[in-house]
This record gives structure tokens, sequence and C-alpha cells, in this order.
């Protein structure tokens, strides 16, 4: 079947795509768009978590068919041209980063907490980010960039 | 495999009627594991996502709620955590926070794993399922009732469910739920209390303990009949903030620890992988009292609202 939706502000077309697909394969495969990860496919990790119509969502857990005519937004679509988004820059500033692969899930997530949550509370970062699985770096270099973006973006810190 | 896309509810019964073995996809939180994995390979997926009505939710003349059953959990925590407390309180144990923004209820019900963490509130509440055919119309089955085994529902094939129908809290409800960790877990175990003090009347819901969620019928009954209503529905025995919680209404050693041992006799758990049979038992009984203590104690202290009269 053919799936038509907008994807970073883009409209975009996958033809042939299986009716048991996910939204994840989708990006990845047909739109080529890596950034979002394949991991569980059981939604466990959060490495696919993209945002469905504004939800952070698990890619791998939505049906291609669900996504046809709504607005999805990856990793890829958070920077702003060659400028990161300040989570990005904090993810990279603070070493939040060790192989990689649960990062863009992470920062999708994080990117979803700080825009409703100016200040999060640890218990809130914790709580946010508990259905994405990190197994590098042992989260706290994670919960430092979540914090420096969330006072850089509140202004309360550079 | 086909990919069907009713709009109207109308539409998603006739698609029904006419291939009753497309499975019905709500969040997909379930069904897309089972696609992924190749569990599962139904001959057409039915999505429920473009029928608005099943996102909505609204209270009825009778002074009940109606829940579309494309009502996500965050949504239930959202709107509906002061009406169904019990119910908000599992939704918050459900996955994580990008599950919570898909699934929902209703998904829950079709999949009807006993494991599934809503069953137990709503039995607990006397939820009662609206499901629907294009032939035989609506049917209202209550949540005791439409639990027939392990994943097996009361729901025909040529049938949807449409809603949940509950009324609001009358009284302290409360859920528990034991697993390994607080994110992304499939429960143990679990357990669910209402207390409807205006008709003096408990309500329990077991999960993850039997082939299906299932009611603790004779702890209910043991409970209605021995819990010191009077005490504190007339005032005498409200707990202040600081108050050491003894006092008149308070509940008795041997009244928990009965309710408890009531509450597991009424399991009958397996050995699987999340945990032992005796395990599941013994982790009920805790669950029971501990629920049930909380929710005497806010009853007794006329938290969150005493809506007994």
């Amino acid at each position: 079947m053919r799936v038509r939706l907008t994807v970073n502000g883009r409209v975009e077309t996958a033809d042939d795509v299986w009716e048991g697909e996910s939204l994840l394969y989708v990006l990845r495969e047909r739109l080529g768009l890596p950034g979002s990860k394949n991991a569980c496919e059981q939604g466990e990790c959060g490495s696919c978590t993209v945002y469905l119509d504004g939800l952070p969502v698990c890619a791998c857990l939505v049906a291609a068919g669900q996504a046809e005519g709504r607005e999805v937004r990856t990793v890829e679509g958070l920077a702003d041209g060659d400028r990161l988004d300040p989570v990005q820059e904090a993810f990279v500033e603070c070493g939040a980063v060790q192989c990689g692969f649960c990062t863009p899930g992470l920062v999708v997530q994080a990117h979803d907490l700080i825009a409703r949550v100016p200040l999060p509370s640890d218990a809130e970062i914790r709580e946010a980010l508990a259905g994405n699985l990190c197994r590098c770096t042992g989260y706290e270099k994670i919960l430092d960039a979540v914090r420096l973006a969330a006072a850089r973006r509140a202004g309360t810190s550079r | 495999m086909e990919f069907l896309r009713p709009v109207t509810w109308a539409e998603a019964l006739a698609v029904k009627a006419e291939l009753p073995e497309a499975a019905p996809i709500q969040g997909g939180t379930d069904m897309m594991v089972e696609l992924n994995f190749d569990v599962r390979r139904p001959v057409a997926l039915l999505d429920l996502n473009r029928v608005a009505e099943l996102g909505r939710w609204s209270a009825e003349e009778d002074g009940r709620l109606r829940v579309g059953a494309g009502v996500t959990y965050t949504r239930v925590i959202a709107e509906l955590g002061e009406e169904l407390p019990g119910l908000a309180q599992a939704a918050r144990t459900v996955g994580s926070p990008q599950i919570r923004n898909r699934g929902t209820v209703g998904g829950n019900l079709g999949a009807a794993s006993p494991a599934g963490d809503s069953h137990p509130p709503l039995l607990a509440a006397d939820a009662v399922v609206e499901v629907e055919s294009a032939a035989r119309g609506v049917r209202m089955i209550p949540a005791a009732e439409f639990y027939l085994g392990v994943k097996r529902s009361a729901l025909e094939a040529d049938e949807l469910i449409r809603a949940f129908w509950t009324r609001p809290a009358d009284g302290p409800q409360y859920f528990s739920k034991v697993g390994v960790r607080n994110a992304m877990v499939i429960a143990v175990c679990s357990f669910a209390i209402a207390l409807h003090p205006a008709e003096r009347r408990v309500g329990t819901g077991i999960g993850s303990a039997a082939p299906t969620p299932r009611r603790a019928l004779a702890a209910e009954e043991f409970l209605a009949a021995e819990l010191d209503w009077e005490a504190v529905l007339d005032g005498d025995d409200l707990l202040d903030g600081d108050a050491a919680p003894g006092g008149e209404a308070a509940l008795a050693p041997a009244l928990l620890r009965r309710f408890g041992e009531l509450a597991a006799q009424a399991a009958s758990p397996i050995d699987d992988v999340r945990g032992t049979a005796d395990y599941r038992r013994h982790a009920i009984g805790v669950m029971a009292r501990r629920t049930l203590t909380w929710a005497w104690n806010d009853l007794r202290s006329g938290t969150p609202d005493r809506r007994a009269d």
C-alpha cells in the first residue's frame, strides 16, 4: 500500500508498504531517515521514539498505515539546519553519548519533557526517561544533559 | 494482509461483520509486537484510530462515565484521575510515557491478558464493557463476566469494543502492582480495591494471578460485613493529619490478616518466568492488606473526598 505522511515538515510518500509494517521501518528503510534506531521492536527500549502528532511514541509500535496523513517529527527534525537543538548540544557537552544507539530516542523524549515541564525535577526526568534504555553510560550523564538543556531553555544557565 | 481504515463507528462495525478475522488495532502496543515478532499474521488490520468518537469520554445522564475504547492511558491519568483514581493509578504503571501515549484501556480489554493493568481496577469499580456488532447491536457486559480465559474474552468475532462504563469513584480506590522495576513491567501480580461506603460494599480485582483477572468475592463479602462503616461514616473517627492511626475504626490486625488470606485464596496462580505461584499468592495477600489500609485511612481522614451520602 501507499502511505503519505508529513515527516519533519515535508510531505513524504512511501510505496509498497506492507500492511503489517511499522512506522519505524517506513522511516528508516523507505524514507532514508535512520536516526530513529531499531533495537527491540517491542516498545521496551525507546530508541525509536518519534513525535506522532506532537506526542512521543515508539515508532516500532505504530502501524505504518496508522501514520497516514499524520505528522511525524524524528530526531533528524530537531536541529535548525546546522544548529543543534539545545537538548542535542547538552548531550554532546555532558558526554551523555557513548555508543550512541539510545541517544536519538533519549533526545526526542527529553525534548518533549522540557517542552512540557520547563524545569523538571530529577524524579520527573527519571519518569520521563523510564522507557529509554541505555546500556553504556549508566544514565548519570544523561540526567546531567537533561538538566543542562532544561536550565538553558529556561534561561537559568548558559 | 489488508489494512482497513474505517472513519465512523458504523463503518467499523460493517467491516468487522464482513471480515470477522480482521484484527482491531488501537494504540498498537500489543498488536505491533506480535506483528514485529511474527507471532501473528492476521488477514487484515482494522485500524480504529480514525474513528474519532472512540477517543472521547463523557459523563452520562445516569451519573456514570462512558469512556471510549480509544482513550489513551496518558489521557486517563490527565483527564480522569479524580473520577477514576484506581484506574488512573494502574494507568501510571503501564509501560513508559511513550507506551501510555498510545496504549488504551479498550486495547487492554481486547487483548484480555490476565496481566493487563486496567482489569483489576475495572473489576473493583464494577465497570461494564460496551461492545457492539452490526448484526446484534449493543451488549453491555459487566467486567466480571468479560474475561473468559487467558487472552480470551466474551467479545464475539463480529463485535468491537466501543467503550467502558463506570461510576465516578464513590469512595477511596487503590491499585498496587508487583514488578521488578517501576517502568516497562508486566505485572508479576496486581491488586485493586474500591470502597463504596454509601453502599457498605467493597470491590476488588486480582491481576496476573489466575487465568483471567478476577474478583476476590469472599474477601469482598467479608469486608463488607466486618468493616466498621458506621464509625467512619458518622464522622466520629476522623483522623487528624497527625493523629495516630488508632481509634475506634482502625483496622484490627485480625481483620487485615483475614482479608489478605481470602484475597490470596481467590487467586489461582501459576509458576512462570515472572514469578512463582507461591510468591504470587503471598504478594496478593500483602497488596490486599496494604491497599485496604490506604483506602480505609483515606475514608477515616475524609480524604480525598468522602462521597458517602
